[in-house]
C-alpha cells in the first residue's frame, strides 16, 4: 500500500494554500447563508452541550441519587425526580439540537447549491455564444450540477464539526470540574481521536477521489459499447469488449479493495479508541476514589463521555477530508461565474411588416481561435420576398454567414441589415420575432409538442400551431402521438426520429410568421419526397407574398432548385452568385461540388 | 408514413422482463448464489463481525465491576481485582479491533472481488440480447445495469448488510446481559424503545418515498439545466431567456424542496432516537434505585445499565436510513438478477455448428417472419434467394421492414417463423466465430470507440500491423486521405468518433469492413449529407469493397438503386417488388413512387446538361 499522500510531513505548501483557500470558501458560504447558518451552529452548540450533560447528568445522579439512595438503604425522591427530569430534558434538548443541526444545516446546503445553480445557469444565458463555443458541453453541464453541489458538500458535516469542538471544550471543562488527572486521560485520547481522523480522512480522500473517477470510466466503457452494439456484434467482438469492460472493472475492484483496506484500520481503530480512554480512566479513578481526591461520579461521568463524544468527533474529519475537493469544484464554477460579456442589444424596432430586405456589407468574422477569417469582406443582398440558396464546402463559412444573421455571433467588422436598419440597433425581442433560425441540429425541450413549437408564446393559438404542423408535413404524425399536441417529448417522453425532429424545429420558425426565414441545413434528415413538399410550400408563399424572405444553406438539388438565385462560397468569399442553371455552366467548382454523388457514381 | 417510426418506437420492444416480483429474502438468497466469492467464508467473516461488536458490550461490564467492587463508595476498594477486570477487558477491545479489521478486509475484498465479476457477467449478457440493438431507448437503463445497481449492491455487502448484522448483534449481546442484570429493568429500556422499532417500517416507507422524489427531481432539474447550454443557440436566437430562466429555477426549487422533506425526515428520526435514549435512562435511575434499595441490585449494575442504554441509540438512530439503503440495495439487486435471468435469445451453437464454406456466399430468406416480443408482425413471409456476388439494393420508405431484412441477415435476431441460410446454412447453426468472418453490417453512422484510428481499425481485424492497415487505406483508394492525417494511425478519433466528420468516421467505418474481409456485406447506406469531397471518396470506396463480394445495401439514394444489380422493395412488412432498376421502373408500383420522389430532387440541371 503506497503511503505516500499520507505523512503529514508530505503536506507541501501547495496543500496548505489548498486548506487556507478552503477556509475562504468556508466563509463565502457562512456570509451568504448567515441567518441559517447561525440557526444551525446554535442547533449544532445544543447539541454538543447536551451530549456532554448528558454524561454529566449521570454523574450528578450517581452521586446524589444512586450512591445516597444505596448507602441509605431509602430513596432519595427529590434527588431521583430532579434526575429524571434532567435526563429527560436533556435528551428533548438534544433533539432540538439535533433538528437545528440536521434540518437547518441541510438547509443552509441545499439553499447554497440552489442559489450557485441559478447564478451559473444565469451565467449560461447571458454570456456570449463565442463562450459557449468554447466550452465543451459535458463540462457546462457538470458545471451547473456535479461542481456546484461538490463545492458545498462540505457545508454538510460543518454545523456538526463546530457542534463538536464546542463538545470538545465543554467537555474538557466539565472534566477539570471533575478531576485534575481524569481530565489528562480526556487530553490524550480526545487530540488521538481528532489526529487519526485528520490523518484518516487526508490518506482516503484521494484515493476514494480515484476510486469515484475510475466509476465513471467503467460507465463510459459500458455506454460507449452498449452504444455501438451493432458494430461490436457484426465484428464479432463480444469478447473482446468483454475483456475491455472486465480491464475498467477491476481497475475500479483495486480501487475500492484499496480504499477499503485504509477504512478497514481505522475504523476499528477509531471504535477502540474511547473504550480504552474508559479503561484508563477507571485505572487512574480507583487511586483517584481511593485517595479522596474524586468522587465515584466524577469517574462515571468522565467515563460515560468518552462514549458519547467518540463518534460526533469523526465529523471534524469529514470537513477537512471534503475541502480539498471542495476547492476544485469551487475552482470550476468560478471560471463561470467570472467569465464576462453579454450581447448587447439595442432599442429600435423593425418599422414595417411582412418579407424584409437583408443586406451584408463588408462583412468579415475570424473565429476567437482561428489565424485567417472564416467571412471576409462579403457582401450580399437578398430582395425581399425571395429564396436564396447558399451553397459551399464543409468550411466555406455557410453556418457562420446564418449565424451573423440572428446575431449568435456579430461580425468583427462591417454590418447585417435588415431593410437598411443595422441589426446591432434592434431590441433583442424584436431582431427573434423579424428573423428565425432553423440550425443544422434540432434542439427539442423536455417539453410538450405544443410548447416546443410556441416556446411558450401566448399569441400562438392551438390553431396556428396546427397550421404551421401542417406546413412542414408533421400533422399527421403529431396527431399519431399518444396526446397530440400535449404529449411530452424528450428524455422522460416521446422519442421522435430525427425528421420529426427537424420538422418540429421547422414549424417553430414558421409559427412566429419571420421576416426571415434562415435554414442551415434543418431538412437533411428529412425523406426526400418531404422534403421537397415542405420546400415547395415555403417557397410558394414566399412568392405569392405570404411568406418570409428565405436563406438556405443546402447541399442537396431539391433545395438549391427552388431558390431564385445560388450564392456560391468558397472560402469565406462569394465565387459566385447566379441561379443554378448558370453557375453549373460557368462554375466548374459549383458543378464538382453539387454534382457530387453523380459524379461517383459515373466514375466507375 | 412516418407515423409508424414514433409509435414503433414508442411501443419498443418487450423490455428485460422484471415479470415477478420475488420477495427480498428471495432476491438475497439468489443474488449470494450468484456471487460464491461472497459466500465462501461469509460465516468466519459474520463471526469476526459479532465479536468485533463484544469490545463495546464489554465495557459497560467492567464499569459495574469496578463500581461493586469498591469504586461506588470508596471504601473496601478491591483495587487488584478492578486492575485485573481492566486487563481483561484491555485484552478483549485489542482483540475485538483486530476481529473488526480482519472482518473488514476480508468483506471489501470478497465482495469486490465477487461484484466486479458479476459486473462482467452482466455486461457479457447485455451483449448477447437482441434488445440491445432493437432499442436504443434501452441502452440507458442496461448501462445502469453493470454500472449503479452494483455500486448500490457493493454498498449493501460492504456497510448496511454489516451495519444490520452488527447493530442487532449489539442489541442482543446488550439485551442479554441487561436481562441477566436485571429483567425489570430491561424491560424499561425495551419498552422505550419500542414505540421507535414499530414505527421504523413507516418512517422507512416515508423516506424511501422522499428519496424517490429527490431522485426525480434530480433527473428533471438536469434536464431543464442542460436547455440553456445544449440548445444555447435556439434560446438565443428566439429570445426566450427569461422562459428558459423561469423553467430552470423552478427545476433548481422542486429539486431544493423534495430534499429539504427527505432531510426533514432524516432529522426527526434521528433526534428520536435520542429522545428514546433519555427517557430509556431516566426510567433505569429511577427504578433501577427503588430496586435497588429494595435489595434487588447493586449499584455498579444500575450505573451499567446507562451505558448498555447507549447500545441501542446508535442502531436506533442509524435504523430508518438504512432500512431505506437496504430496500434499494435489494431492488438493484433483484434487477440484476432479473437481467441475467433474461435468456440470450441470439443464442451461439458454438463448437457443434456447422461452418459457412469459403467461396462467394448466396442467402436465402425462406418463408421468413420477424416480429418484436409482443409486438404486430413487421416482415412477414419473405422468401427470396440472393445469388453470390450479386449487388442487392433494398428499398422502401421508413418502417417498411427494410432495416429488419438487413438486420436478420447479419444474425442480430432470428426470425420467429421461416430461416435465413447463408451458402446453405441456416444462420441459426452457424457458430458466432464463423458467422462473423463471411457476414459483416456496416452501420449507418459508422459508429467509432473513443481510441485511436488505429484500435478502431483493428476491430475489424484483430492484431492488424500498421502495414496492414495502411494496405488498406490504399486499396480502397484511400491514400491521400490516410496522409493527411498529421497523427496517422495514433489519430485519437474521439467519443463516438466526432473528432472525425461524419464523413470521415464513414471511411474509416469502410475501412474497418475491409479489414474484416468477409465474403458478404450488409451496409446501411447513410443518410445524413457530408460534404461533397469526403462522399466522392466514400463512394468510390464503396465500390472497391464490394466488388467481388455479396451485398445487401439499404438504399436511400437513387444512384445506389440505379447501380444495383438487383432491387428488392419493401412496402409494410412484404416484399412487394423485387428485379432490376429498369424492369420495376416499367413496373411502376411502390418503386415508381419511391424513383419519382427520388427523381424530383435529382432530376436537375447538372453537368449532363452543362
Amino acid at each position: 500500500m503506497s503511503v505516500d499522500t499520507a505523512a503529514p510531513d508530505d503536506l507541501t505548501g501547495t496543500d496548505d494554500r489548498i486548506m487556507r483557500r478552503g477556509f475562504g470558501l468556508l466563509g463565502r458560504g457562512i456570509v451568504a447563508e448567515k441567518w441559517w447558518f447561525t440557526v444551525s451552529v446554535v442547533g449544532s452548540l445544543l447539541y454538543g452541550a447536551m451530549t456532554v450533560a448528558d454524561a454529566w447528568v449521570l454523574g450528578w445522579a450517581t452521586d446524589h441519587v444512586i450512591r445516597p439512595s444505596f448507602e441509605r438503604g431509602d430513596v432519595a425522591e427529590g434527588a431521583l425526580w430532579t434526575s429524571v427530569f434532567l435526563f429527560i430534558g436533556v435528551a428533548v434538548l438534544r433533539a432540538l439540537g439535533i433538528v437545528g443541526r440536521r434540518l437547518v444545516g441541510g438547509l443552509v446546503y441545499y439553499r447554497l447549491i440552489a442559489d450557485y445553480r441559478r447564478r451559473v445557469t444565469r451565467q449560461y444565458l447571458s454570456l456570449p455564444m463565442s463562450w459557449h463555443h468554447r466550452h465543451p458541453t459535458g463540462q457546462l453541464l457538470s458545471n451547473a450540477n456535479a461542481d456546484v453541489e461538490a463545492t458545498w458538500a462540505v457545508f454538510m458535516p460543518l454545523p456538526m464539526a463546530l457542534g463538536v469542538v464546542a463538545m470538545l471544550l465543554t467537555a474538557i471543562v466539565a472534566m477539570v470540574e471533575a478531576d485534575v488527572v481524569l481530565t489528562l486521560v480526556g487530553l490524550v485520547v480526545f487530540p488521538a481521536l481528532f489526529g487519526i481522523n485528520v490523518f484518516y480522512q487526508r490518506w482516503l480522500s484521494p484515493k476514494a477521489a480515484r476510486a469515484q473517477s475510475l466509476r465513471g470510466d467503467v460507465s463510459a466503457v459500458a455506454h460507449e459499447s452498449f452504444d455501438g452494439a451493432t458494430v461490436v456484434k457484426s465484428l464479432g467482438r463480444e469478447a473482446d469488449e468483454t475483456e475491455r469492460f472486465r480491464a475498467a472493472t477491476e481497475r475500479l475492484r483495486d480501487a475500492n479493495i484499496e480504499v477499503g483496506r485504509i477504512r478497514s484500520v481505522f475504523d476499528p481503530l477509531l471504535e477502540a479508541l474511547p473504550n480504552l480512554g474508559i479503561l484508563l480512566v477507571i485505572v487512574l479513578g480507583v487511586g483517584r476514589v481511593a485517595s479522596g481526591a474524586a468522587e465515584p461520579g466524577d469517574v462515571v461521568q468522565v467515563a460515560y463521555l468518552f462514549t458519547v463524544v467518540a463518534f460526533p468527533v469523526r465529523a471534524i474529519g469529514w470537513v477537512l477530508g471534503e475541502l480539498p475537493r471542495s476547492v476544485v469544484s469551487w475552482d470550476r464554477v468560478d471560471s463561470v461565474l467570472a467569465a464576462t460579456g453579454s450581447m448587447q442589444y439595442g432599442d429600435r424596432t423593425l418599422p414595417g411588416a411582412g418579407a424584409v430586405q437583408l443586406d451584408l456589407r463588408d462583412v468579415t468574422y475570424t473565429f476567437p481561435d482561428a489565424d485567417r477569417p472564416v467571412l471576409s469582406h462579403l457582401d450580399l443582398h437578398v430582395g425581399r420576398g425571395s429564396v436564396t440558396a447558399v451553397v459551399g464546402s464543409t468550411g466555406s463559412g455557410k453556418s457562420t454567414l446564418t449565424s451573423l444573421l440572428v446575431r449568435l455571433v456579430d461580425p468583427e467588422q462591417g454590418r447585417v441589415e435588415l431593410d437598411g436598419v443595422d441589426v446591432r440597433t434592434l431590441t433583442h425581442d424584436d431582431l427573434a420575432a423579424a428573423v428565425a433560425l432553423v440550425p443544422q441540429s434540432t434542439f427539442l425541450f423536455d417539453d410538450s409538442v405544443r410548447e416546443n413549437v410556441t416556446l411558450g408564446s401566448e399569441h400562438v393559438d392551438d390553431a396556428t400551431v396546427w397550421d404551421a404542423l401542417r406546413t412542414v408535413q408533421a400533422e399527421d404524425f403529431v396527431r399519431a402521438l399518444p396526446d397530440g399536441l400535449d404529449t411530452q417529448l424528450g428524455e422522460r417522453g416521446t422519442t421522435l426520429s430525427g425528421g420529426q425532429r427537424q420538422r418540429l424545429a421547422l414549424a417553430r420558425a414558421l409559427v412566429r410568421r419571420p421576416r426571415l426565414l434562415v435554414m442551415d441545413d434543418a431538412t437533411s434528415a428529412l425523406d426526400p419526397d418531404v422534403e421537397r413538399r415542405i420546400l415547395s410550400e415555403l417557397a410558394a408563399r414566399t412568392s405569392d407574398g405570404t411568406g418570409p424572405t428565405v436563406l438556405v444553406v443546402a447541399y442537396r438539388k431539391a433545395t438549391i432548385a427552388l431558390a431564385d438565385e445560388v450564392v456560391f462560397l468558397q472560402a469565406g468569399r462569394i465565387a459566385d452568385r447566379g441561379p443554378h442553371h448558370e453557375l453549373v455552366v460557368r462554375s466548374a467548382a459549383y458543378r464538382d461540388l453539387v454534382d457530387a454523388y453523380d459524379q461517383a457514381r459515373e466514375a466507375q | 408514413m412516418t407515423t409508424t417510426t414514433a409509435e414503433r418506437r414508442t411501443a419498443a420492444p418487450a423490455p428485460a422482463t422484471e415479470a415477478h416480483e420475488v420477495t427480498g429474502w428471495a432476491v438475497l438468497r439468489r443474488g449470494l448464489a450468484l456471487s460464491p466469492q461472497v459466500m465462501e467464508g461469509l460465516g468466519v467473516t459474520l463471526l469476526l463481525a459479532l465479536l468485533s461488536t463484544v469490545g463495546a458490550s464489554v465495557v459497560p461490564i467492567v464499569v459495574r465491576a469496578a463500581i461493586d467492587d469498591g469504586l461506588g463508595d470508596g471504601s473496601q476498594m478491591d483495587e487488584g481485582r478492578i486492575f485485573l477486570y481492566a486487563g481483561l477487558t484491555l485484552v478483549v477491545v485489542l482483540l475485538t479491533a483486530g476481529a473488526g479489521y480482519a472482518m473488514r478486509v476480508r468483506l471489501f475484498t470478497r465482495s469486490e472481488v465477487a461484484l466486479s465479476d458479476l459486473r462482467v457477467r452482466a455486461f457479457r449478457h447485455v451483449h448477447d440480447l437482441s434488445v440491445l440493438t432493437q432499442s436504443s431507448e434501452r441502452r440507458g437503463v442496461l448501462v445502469s445495469r453493470v454500472t449503479s445497481d452494483i455500486d448500490q449492491i457493493s454498498l449493501f455487502l460492504q456497510f448496511t448488510g454489516v451495519m444490520i448484522v452488527v447493530s442487532v448483534g449489539q442489541m442482543l449481546v446488550a439485551t442479554m446481559i441487561m436481562a441477566y442484570y436485571s429483567w425489570q429493568l430491561t424491560l424499561v429500556v425495551l419498552v422505550c424503545f419500542l414505540p421507535l422499532w414499530l414505527s421504523l417500517t413507516l418512517f422507512a416507507k416515508h423516506m424511501s418515498r422522499a428519496y424517490d422524489t429527490v431522485r426525480r427531481t434530480v433527473g428533471e432539474m438536469i434536464a431543464v439545466i442542460a436547455e440553456p447550454v445544449v440548445g444555447a443557440s435556439v434560446v438565443r436566437s428566439y429570445a426566450i431567456e427569461r422562459r428558459t430562466q423561469r423553467r430552470v429555477d423552478a427545476g433548481i426549487d422542486r429539486n431544493y424542496r423534495a430534499n429539504i422533506r427527505a432531510q426533514s425526515i432524516v432529522a426527526v428520526t434521528f433526534a428520536s432516537a435520542g429522545v428514546a435514549g433519555g427517557l430509556a435512562n431516566a426510567g433505569v435511575i429511577a427504578l433501577g434505585v427503588v430496586l435497588g434499595v429494595a435489595g434487588g441490585l447493586s449499584m455498579g449494575t444500575v450505573i451499567a445499565f446507562a451505558f448498555l442504554v447507549g447500545l441501542f441509540v446508535g442502531p436506533a438512530q442509524q435504523a430508518t436510513q438504512v432500512i431505506t439503503d437496504a430496500q434499494n440495495a435489494i431492488a438493484s439487486w433483484r434487477r440484476v438478477i432479473a437481467l441475467l435471468d433474461t435468456p440470450a435469445d441470439v443464442v451461439d451453437p458454438g463448437e457443434r455448428g456447422t461452418t459457412i464454406p469459403d467461396e462467394p456466399l448466396g442467402a436465402r430468406f425462406a418463408d421468413v417472419a420477424f416480429a418484436y416480443p409482443g409486438g404486430p408482425r413487421v416482415l412477414t413471409d419473405v422468401d427470396v434467394e440472393i445469388a453470390p456476388r450479386q449487388r442487392v439494393a433494398v428499398v422502401g420508405e421508413t418502417g417498411s421492414g427494410k432495416t429488419t431484412f438487413a438486420k436478420l441477415l447479419t444474425r442480430l435476431m432470428d426470425p420467429v417463423e421461416g430461416a435465413v441460410l447463408l451458402g446453405g446454412v441456416d444462420l441459426r447453426d452457424v457458430p458466432f466465430s464463423d458467422l462473423r468472418r463471411h457476414v459483416v453490417m456496416v452501420p449507418q453512422e459508422g459508429f467509432l470507440f473513443d481510441a485511436t484510428l488505429r484500435e478502431n481499425l483493428q476491430y475489424g481485424r484483430s492484431g492488424a500491423t500498421d502495414a496492414e492497415l495502411e494496405t488498406a487505406f490504399t486499396d480502397l483508394g484511400l491514400a491521400d486521405w490516410y496522409a493527411g492525417l498529421p497523427q496517422g494511425l495514433d489519430t485519437p478519433v474521439g467519443q463516438r468518433g466526432e473528432s472525425l466528420s461524419a464523413g470521415e468516421r464513414q471511411l474509416v467505418a469502410l475501412v474497418r469492413a475491409a479489414l474484416a474481409d468477409p465474403a458478404f456485406l450488409v451496409l446501411d447506406e447513410a443518410t445524413s449529407a457530408v460534404d461533397p469531397q469526403t462522399e466522392l471518396r466514400a463512394t468510390r470506396a464503396l465500390d472497391t469493397l464490394l466488388s467481388g463480394r455479396t451485398s445487401v445495401t439499404i438504399a436511400h439514394r437513387l444512384s445506389t438503386a440505379e447501380s444495383a444489380d438487383r432491387v428488392l422493395v419493401f412496402d409494410a412488412g412484404r416484399l412487394v417488388q423485387d428485379g432490376s432498376h429498369a424492369e420495376l421502373l416499367a413496373e411502376g408500383g411502390v418503386y415508381g413512387r419511391l424513383h419519382a420522389s427520388w427523381v424530383a430532387q435529382s432530376n436537375l440541371p447538372g453537368r449532363m446538361d452543362a
